[in-house]
């Protein structure tokens, strides 16, 4: 049997290989496919935190937090789409409209 | 027939009529004549009124309550019709009447807006002396005391696109208000002491001795300040002169017959106050005295006719005040009504030979006799008045003021005054030879004025004429005691002897002038300097006003702009600064949400 801590391991793992990637990815895409892998280390935590308790929420709760994350996707690359056609690039470093 | 109080209230009512008629009606104003003949039928009325008022030696007091509070209101309104006051609202409407049709004429070049301008003025002028006149406190006196000064302030800066107009009127509005505030000042501290601004409770007051206030001699000084400044007395006398920037008819009005007159009338409306403190009263006497001589010495070496009038103005307003101070008010007062008919005369006179060579100086004049006999006739009729020569009316009350200040015991200021009758005589006869007989200059053909100027002047003449007859006639009531029996023969020589002077220097050629003024040099030069009055004032301004806002203005650029500036600079350094924080990649930001969450967990874990 697989304690508890271990999926929460896993799953701070998951979300810091996320957190690093979105820190560190040049690529837009790159960007969005971090914050994906950070949304799915809480989904796994939600998930073994259900199954600890024996409580259904959490999966409920799962399901809608993939479903929201698709839609998130589809939001965040249409942007992606709309800065290229703009911009004519996706490097995150070069998107710096915001500098002081 | 029984008066009511209705009859002085019309005669103050016609003038505000016709004012706020003309200021609310601007096409009416800007017909130009219709105005004038609008204002002109309003003071007529007025004039008619008065008159009748006058008399049947009407006496009413009527007041309404203004201010109400607990215990009596603290201010009332209302009018003090007694013997003065209806002497005064003659004086006023009279002249301001012949003043209207005479401007009709010769302000008749205007433009119709200046002109409708002009009487809308004039009309808030005549309402606002008659405001004064009619007073029956210190608070209505010293409101209606304040529209005439603004009137004043008005008519002088009426062609105010000339820059000396606008000057003269600035310093006239300055300096009256210098003595203004004293005035302010002293009413204020009157009523603190006494609790009432009416003068009939005051002088009930002052006659149970009921008013013995601490400092009543400051207070009336404060008051008198008023006065110094309204009428012109030294050191406060510069203002009139530069007045004569405006039209001439104005001069002749505000300037000569009535509002320089209000301080006069202040000082013996309120005689009774007055007579409490003798000290002030014997500060007024001397004043008036030292104002009347210095005022003639200016005038004896001043070249233009306007301000010559305007010297002898505050000569004679000298003598006024002096008699005042004397305690012989009511010949002060008596001066006062003589002086206004005969110098409104003299100004219009002036006015019309103004209007005739188009010069103010009198050396360009000369020989206008011949051109202009009619003017020069009332001239010289107004010439004699004021020099006090019988029976003109100028005679009787200058012998009374003189007789006044004599019965005082007051020998400095009499002989101040007996001098200053001499040199009346010599600077008034001297612009007369000047200007009508001497050589007559080349260029220009004057002419008469038309008959709606002229025939003000006859009427003034006239007036100056019958008034001295019947003074001749039922005898100076004024004077309590009769005047020593040497008077009459000395101040009639005296104006003879000035008048001869004149007629030595300036017209035989006996004497002459510029070897007068090389004996005299050091006087010469300092009358013709103004005795350094003017450039005193002017220094004081220049000195301390504009060194202050210089002051002032160097702390506000440097001090509290400084600081602003500091600030506004540190902001913007540190703005700067902080910018470059702002990299715009949304990962640097991402970066900074990580790590303070990181941060704000390790300050959890340490200090849980």
């Amino acid at each position: 049997m697989i304690g508890l801590s271990s999926y929460l391991v896993l799953a701070a793992l998951v979300f810091s290989i996320g957190l690093f990637g979105v820190l560190t990815r040049r690529n837009a895409v790159g960007i969005l496919l971090g914050i994906e892998l950070m949304l799915n280390a809480v989904n796994i935590n939600l998930v073994a935190f259900a199954r600890y308790n024996g409580d259904l929420t959490g999966l409920i709760f799962t399901l809608f937090t993939i479903s929201i994350t698709v839609a998130e996707v589809a939001v965040g690359l249409a942007i992606v789409i709309a800065i290229f056609r703009v911009r004519r690039t996706v490097e995150a470093d070069r998107l710096d409209l915001l500098r002081g | 027939m029984t008066l009511n109080v209705g009859l002085p209230l019309l005669v103050l009512a016609m003038p505000l009529v016709s004012f706020v008629l003309l200021a609310i009606v601007g096409p009416l104003r800007r017909t130009g004549r219709g105005a004038g003949l609008v204002s002109i039928a309003a003071i007529a009325t007025s004039c008619a009124a008065a008159v009748f008022v006058w008399t049947q030696g009407f006496v009413a007091e009527r007041t309404w309550s203004w201010i109400p509070a607990d215990g009596g209101p603290v201010a009332t309104v209302g009018v003090l019709v007694d013997s003065i006051s209806n002497a005064m609202l003659v004086l006023v409407t009279l002249v301001s009447l012949l003043v209207q049709i005479y401007s009709l004429a010769y302000l008749g070049d205007e433009r119709p807006a200046a002109l409708g301008r002009y009487y809308t003025y004039q009309s808030l002028f005549v309402f606002s002396m008659l405001g004064l006149v009619l007073a029956p406190g210190f608070l209505q006196m010293f409101i209606f005391w304040e529209l005439v000064g603004l009137c004043s302030y008005l008519l002088i800066g009426f062609w105010y696109e000339r820059p000396a107009a606008a000057r003269a009127a600035v310093k006239a509005f300055w300096i009256t208000k210098l003595g203004d505030v004293g005035f302010i000042v002293g009413i204020v501290l009157l009523w603190s002491a006494t609790g009432t601004f009416e003068f009939t409770e005051l002088f009930e007051k002052a006659q149970a001795n009921a008013l013995a206030v601490p400092g009543l001699a400051a207070i009336m000084c404060l008051i008198y300040l008023g006065a110094v400044g309204k009428s012109a007395q030294f050191p406060l006398h510069v203002w009139l002169p530069d007045a004569m920037e405006g039209p001439t008819p104005v001069s002749a009005l505000i300037h000569a017959a009535t509002m320089v007159t209000a301080g006069v009338y202040m000082v013996t409306r309120t005689e009774p106050l007055f007579a409490l403190v003798p000290g002030v009263l014997t500060l007024i006497a001397w004043v008036g005295a030292f104002t009347a001589l210095l005022a003639a010495t200016m005038a004896c070496v001043e070249g233009d006719i306007k301000r010559v009038l305007a010297y002898s103005t505050v000569s004679q307003l000298g003598y006024m005040m002096a008699a005042a101070g004397s305690g012989a008010a009511p010949a002060g007062f008596l001066h006062l009504l003589t002086h206004g008919l005969f110098k409104a005369l003299l100004f219009l006179a002036a006015g019309a030979v103004i209007h005739a060579v188009g010069t103010n100086d009198i050396f360009r004049m000369g020989g206008l006799f011949r051109a202009m006999p009619q003017t020069a006739i009332v001239f010289v009729v107004g010439t004699l008045a004021l020099a006090g020569v019988p029976p003109l009316a100028g005679f009787f009350s200058k012998e009374a003021v003189l007789g006044g200040v004599w019965e005082a015991h007051l020998t400095g200021p009499f002989l101040m005054l007996a001098l200053t009758a001499l040199l009346t005589a010599f600077y008034m006869f001297r612009v007369v030879f000047v200007t009508f007989f001497g050589r007559a200059h080349a260029g220009g053909h004057p002419h008469e004025a038309p008959w709606a100027m002229r025939g003000p002047l006859w009427l003034l003449a006239a007036l100056t004429l019958v008034v001295g007859i019947r003074l001749a006639m039922h005898g100076v009531e004024a004077a309590e005691e009769a005047p020593p029996g040497w008077l009459p023969p000395f101040s009639v020589g005296l104006a003879l002897a000035g008048g001869a002077l004149a007629w030595a220097m300036y017209q035989r050629g006996a004497i002459d002038p510029a070897r007068v003024s090389a004996v005299l040099a050091p006087l010469d030069y300092l009358a013709r300097r103004r005795y350094g009055l003017d450039a005193l004032y002017a220094g004081l301004y220049r000195g301390i006003i504009l060194g202050f806002s210089r002051l002032i203005g160097w702390i506000d650029r440097y001090f509290v702009d400084g600081i602003l500036n500091a600030l506004t600079a540190l902001t913007l350094r540190a703005g700067d600064a902080l910018r470059h924080i702002q990299s715009g990649r949304a990962q640097d930001y991402v970066y900074g949400v990580a790590f303070g969450v990181l941060l704000l967990f390790v300050w959890a874990q340490l200090w849980r």
